[in-house]
């Protein structure tokens, strides 16, 4: 456990003080959900219907986008072949890892999401379930970017490859995810969507930080 | 386990080795697909340093990358207190510190959060203030590492390495960028690992800044 909150602490820490690499990832967010309108129409009815699809793609590229250099500091540095040698196993420091870029990477979006699907006339009601959904659908798309993260980390282009590796292997979050929030936006009941997202987050949260850690031990090399 | 044993790599274990915490056998090691040595062997019991000395490009860094079970070597056996080292290395407990050429810490932590954070990782006790004064590094420790000077950076690394109980200490150049009080402080800190029981492979290229009597000196 200490091992746990060391690296989480000392992530959040750094995370902080490198601020405006964390603002990117939200304004890339925030212009790409606000862009669609001038594309698409700014018909009420469009909007809605179109909302909740524009909503989530924009969160998922956005999530990876946040991703992408989670290793890459502690690759250069030298830290990953510490943490590789460190008492504790790789798995346990690599999902502290994934928890403290949550934090810091998709808890501000999941607190911007509803002001933005606000702008697309999406009814009030839906938002619980929009930010729950988000809440649920987001560790699954930080545990999946982590291990595309580790297996691009040695390249120099990792940031294309990446969305590459990792786009396809979404499409679940995104099918439960627009399907809780739709379901919401219509007053039909939720919770099966939100159960699969669940079920999914639990799945990639126990595999995807062991996944990653045998990536990382491979890119040391 | 029963003695004579065969190692789980099939290495057979003597007399010599049996309490050896390190144990090297037949070792061939490749860089980037080219063979660089084979045949390496050697055994560090308790209180013993191998010195590994060679000319740039001989396979210093790759060896000890190795045998901190970082990288597969070509082929040979390393053990560590008689278990394969890319065994330990996915275990829970690891007796290794390395200091590679990397030095492992943040920049944008300052040298007293690095510390802490290695101390708290391996469950370390040593107090940090009196290391820091240990390491000229105390007027420093509020300091980012960004603003440190490459030096000051070693040091702070060697300060972090200390700080880990380990059994096997790997280090590779430790004396880039020393001064000669920073020089005879690692000898210090070598003489009392060693004779607390521990043990040190040490690759240089400035093996005669090193005070200290290598029980095992490969030569690359």
């Amino acid at each position: 456990m200490a091992s746990f909150t060391s690296v989480f602490a000392r992530d959040l820490k750094i995370a902080i003080r490198r601020w405006s690499e964390l603002a990117t990832p939200l304004i890339f967010f925030v212009i790409i959900a606000s862009l669609f309108p001038f594309a698409l129409s700014p018909d009420v009815a469009v909007l809605r219907s179109a909302g909740t699809g524009i909503l989530w793609i924009a969160a998922l590229l956005s999530s990876l986008l946040a991703l992408d250099g989670l290793f890459r500091t502690d690759m250069e540095d030298g830290s990953m072949e510490q943490l590789i040698l460190s008492p504790a196993s790789l798995g346990l420091l690599v999902f502290a890892k994934i928890c403290a870029h949550w934090v810091v990477s998709a808890l501000p979006l999941i607190v911007l999401a509803p002001l933005l699907a606000l702008s697309f006339y999406l009814p009030v009601d839906a938002l619980p379930t929009l930010i729950f959904a988000l809440a649920l659908a987001t560790p699954t798309l930080s545990a999946l970017a982590a291990i595309g993260a580790a297996l691009t980390v040695s390249l120099r282009t990792g940031g294309g490859l990446i969305g590459l590796l990792v786009l396809p292997l979404t499409a679940p979050v995104l099918i439960f995810g627009t399907r809780a929030t739709d379901m919401a936006v219509h007053g039909e009941p939720v919770l099966g969507p939100l159960y699969l997202l669940g079920a999914l987050a639990a799945f990639c949260l126990a595999l995807g930080p062991l996944a990653a850690s045998a990536a990382l031990r491979v890119s040391v090399e | 386990m029963a003695a004579p044993a065969l190692s789980p790599a099939g290495l057979r274990v003597d007399r010599v080795q049996k309490n050896a915490i390190l144990s090297v056998a037949n070792l061939e090691i490749a860089r980037g697909g080219r063979p660089l040595f084979d045949g390496l062997a050697f055994a560090l019991a308790p209180t013993q340093l191998a010195v590994v000395t060679g000319a740039n490009g001989s396979g210093k860094t790759t060896l000890l990358r190795t045998l901190a079970g970082l990288q597969v070597p070509t082929a040979g056996a390393i053990l560590v207190n008689g278990i394969p080292v890319r065994q330990i290395a996915r275990d829970l407990v690891t007796p290794i510190a390395f200091q590679g050429h990397l030095e492992g810490l943040n920049q944008d932590l300052t040298v007293a959060e690095n510390m802490h954070f290695y101390r708290r990782l391996w469950g370390g006790d040593l107090p940090i203030a009196a290391l820091a004064q240990e390491l000229r590094l105390d007027e420093y420790l509020e300091r980012k590492v960004r603003h440190l000077s490459a030096g000051q950076k070693r040091r702070t690394a060697l300060g972090c390495l200390r700080l880990r109980p380990a059994t096997l200490w790997l280090l590779d150049e430790p004396l880039t960028n020393l001064d000669q009080l920073g020089v005879d402080l690692v000898t210090a800190w070598l003489q009392a690992h060693l004779s607390s029981g521990g043990v040190a492979v040490v690759a240089t290229h400035q093996a005669e800044r090193l005070a200290l009597r290598a029980h095992f000196a490969v030569e690359l």
